[in-house]
């Protein structure tokens, strides 16, 4: 009898198997590190340190986390419906704009909180626009939406470096980049929340979008296992034939998943352009659509896990700045191999260790 | 005259630039047609170039660079087809994670070896590929027409240039005049078949993956120490993308293949000559919309608008056999 079809209970699936992964990941990490001939143990050290050892760094820690919460949220949405959606880095640069228009339109007039719901909008809409193109091209004319989704991230790119250029350049000014917003159209600083645990938050960009981060966990779990669309989304995801034979609507299922998606990595603006920086710049999304990736597959595509992941990407990111500081031959380029090496395993070589695992378990079980 | 001088630098700056995209959409071709989505083509590529500038450094030989190039970039394959064949693993999802990697460790190892920000040294001499003149080249510059396209464009190109435009007809009598280009399209389209006949076909889209990292290696190389000198980070900068764009818009044949890549290349050899000049009644176009047009004009080929483009059909769906 073959190992796949052995049920085995949730903690193992969803709880051990992952974590298995995750330590064969970072283990081979640490090879790397050990090959340029530094000590991996020490380059923990100062990563941790870095990233958790003071209330700034604890700050920018869950910065990253916020904006990895919403691209990762992006991708299991897309995921649940049997769609791979590539293109959050894409869609969150294109909701950049949403969310910088908005601020710019109204920074003058009106204090931050009122600016606030339109720039969420705005940043979803425009996040989820620019899916919209790879979607409908899926659902109606079957074309890829992997490959849709990357020539979008290309075209994506294209246009907003037009667009700042040639558009929202500051007259007289060489950086393309809008103007700095005023306090109407930032998203305040959490140094409340901080200051709650008797930290201090110094010049770390930790802002109020992480509170709509964990506010669009809930909905997406909402929307995901409490809903009838929910329903028809991962049955979708799980069989197409099936799904199709019971009559979900296919193309009306994916169009809209993806503009929820898209609407999802859009919102990561919200945290950057809005929250941190103060106006909207040139690859500001620094490669967090990307990450959204491995923190959905590390995270199960369930909202719990998603800000677990999230979190551990958040402190690879901060504490891999830390690191090359204190390092200097290890560059901040090393976080890209990790989250390389976690997607492989966490993704691509899920079922690996699996049939082990299961032997090992059927011994126990047995016994 | 002038703006034939102009055309002709232009075209020869299309050669030179299209021969990454050959190689890559080329080896996109094997791994593809074999039912395996390769997204890591720009890994391999990357990886590849990497590779080569250090060994290229190190020996002074660009043909061993171009030995170790391809010996990565087939290393990545065998990982790509571990996860993707014998792991069933999501083939996109290796291909990402592939990249990742690539991206990221090419400038780690680079900035620990050689402490310059990622950068590999300058190689010069024998450690490059260099322009071959070909005979008759400069006799013939003065002949109208001809002279100059035969000397800018067709002579001074590398050698690697040239094996690029001798791999399509290669590549084309391997997949459709062969055995094995034939048991390898049949596993891209109905892997059951394959099976049925008693041939393996895990070992059969290995042996894809392959061939696919033999010819990353090859445009890797070129991109390194063939049109530059040194390795540069993420030197690749999206071409694998574009690679791929050009082989679905070539519908997954050699031929056209070819065609998608050189007119790729000719955007973006435009793109860089068009930087800050202006047409006249249009004025100055935005170089943007010369990078976009290849994605653009995929996408539209994608939506069916112009003819259908069909991946192989059991692309992307990992062999299971019945027990």
């Amino acid at each position: 009898m073959t190992t796949a079809s052995v049920p085995l209970p949730n903690w193992i699936s969803y709880g051990l198997i992952p974590l298995l992964n995750l330590l064969l990941a970072f283990f081979f990490s640490g090879l790397v590190v050990w090959w340029i001939g530094e000590s991996p143990l020490e380059a923990l050290k100062f990563l941790i340190q870095g990233s958790l050892g003071r209330g700034d760094a604890i700050g920018f820690t869950l910065f990253y986390t916020t904006s990895f919460i919403f691209t990762g949220l992006s991708v299991a949405v897309a995921f649940h419906a049997g769609l791979f959606n590539i293109g959050s880095e894409g869609q969150a640069y294109v909701g950049g704009l949403g969310a910088a228009l908005a601020a710019l339109a109204l920074d003058h007039y009106v204090p931050w909180y009122v600016t606030m719901p339109f720039a969420i909008t705005a940043a979803a809409i425009f996040g989820a626009a620019w899916a919209f193109i790879p979607a409908w091209l899926q659902a109606k004319r079957g074309s890829h939406i992997v490959i849709t989704t990357i020539m979008f991230n290309f075209i994506g790119a294209a246009l907003m470096v037009y667009l700042l250029v040639n558009v929202f350049i500051v007259p007289g000014k060489m950086a393309p980049e809008t103007r700095t917003f005023l306090e109407g159209g930032q998203l305040p600083k959490l140094d409340w929340l901080m200051a709650l645990f008797g930290l201090k938050l110094g010049p770390a960009p930790f802002n109020v979008s992480f509170l709509i981060a964990l506010v669009m966990c809930y909905l997406v779990w909402l929307l995901i296992w409490r809903t009838k669309f929910g329903y028809e989304m991962r049955t979708l995801g799980i069989s197409p034939s099936a799904a199709i034979y019971a009559g979900v609507p296919y193309a009306r299922i994916v169009i809209i998943a993806m503009l929820i998606s898209g609407g999802l990595a859009g919102m990561m603006a919200l945290n950057a352009v809005n929250g941190a920086a103060a106006r909207l710049q040139v690859e500001f999304v620094a490669g967090a659509g990307f990450v959204g990736i491995a923190v959905s597959l590390m995270g199960r595509s369930h909202p719990v896990g998603i800000i677990l992941a999230a979190l551990l990407f958040g402190i690879l990111y901060q504490g891999g700045a830390d690191l090359s500081f204190e390092m200097p031959t290890i560059t901040r380029d090393m976080i890209v191999v990790i989250q390389g090496l976690v997607i492989l395993f966490a993704g691509a070589l899920e079922y690996m260790l699996r049939p082990a695992v299961v032997r090992i378990y059927q011994q126990f079980a047995k016994g | 005259m002038e703006n034939f001088d102009i055309l002709v630098s232009i075209l020869g700056s299309t050669v030179r630039l299209s021969i990454p995209l050959l190689f890559t959409a080329l080896a996109g071709l094997f791994s593809e047609r074999a039912g395996i989505f390769d997204i890591g083509l720009e890994g391999k590529m990357l990886a590849a170039a990497f590779a080569s500038a250090v060994a290229a450094y190190a020996t002074g030989s660009a043909w061993l660079g171009l030995l170790a190039g391809i010996a990565v970039s087939i290393l990545f394959s065998l990982v790509h087809g571990f996860a993707s064949i014998t792991n069933r693993g999501n083939q996109i999802v290796s291909g990402v994670a592939l990249n990742f990697v690539a991206i990221g460790l090419t400038v780690v190892l680079g900035q620990a070896w050689f402490g310059q920000g990622g950068r590999t040294p300058q190689v010069s001499g024998e450690g490059r590929f260099s322009p071959i003149i070909l005979p008759g080249a400069d006799a013939m510059r003065d002949v109208p027409i001809i002279g100059p396209l035969y000397a800018n464009v067709i002579s001074g190109n590398n050698i690697l240039t040239y094996m690029a435009f001798m791999a399509v007809p290669l590549a084309w009598w391997v997949l459709f005049r062969t055995r094995f280009g034939l048991r390898l399209r049949a596993v891209g389209e109905n892997p059951g078949a394959v099976d049925t006949a008693g041939i393996s076909v895990a070992w059969m889209r290995y042996r894809a993956v392959i061939v696919a990292g033999f010819l990353c290696g090859f445009s890797g190389t070129y991109l390194a120490i063939a049109q530059s000198a040194a390795f540069i980070n993420n030197m690749s900068a999206g071409k694998g993308y574009i690679a791929l764009a050009a082989l679905i818009f070539a519908k997954w044949r050699p031929v056209p293949v070819m065609f998608a890549c050189l007119l790729f290349g000719f955007l973006d050899a435009v793109a860089n000559f068009m930087q800050g000049k202006s047409v006249p009644l249009i004025g100055e176009v935005p170089v943007q919309i010369f990078q976009a047009l290849p994605y653009i004009l995929t996408c539209v080929l994608l939506a069916g608008f112009i003819g259908v483009a069909r991946a192989p059909k059991a692309g992307g769906v990992p062999y299971v056999k019945e027990r």
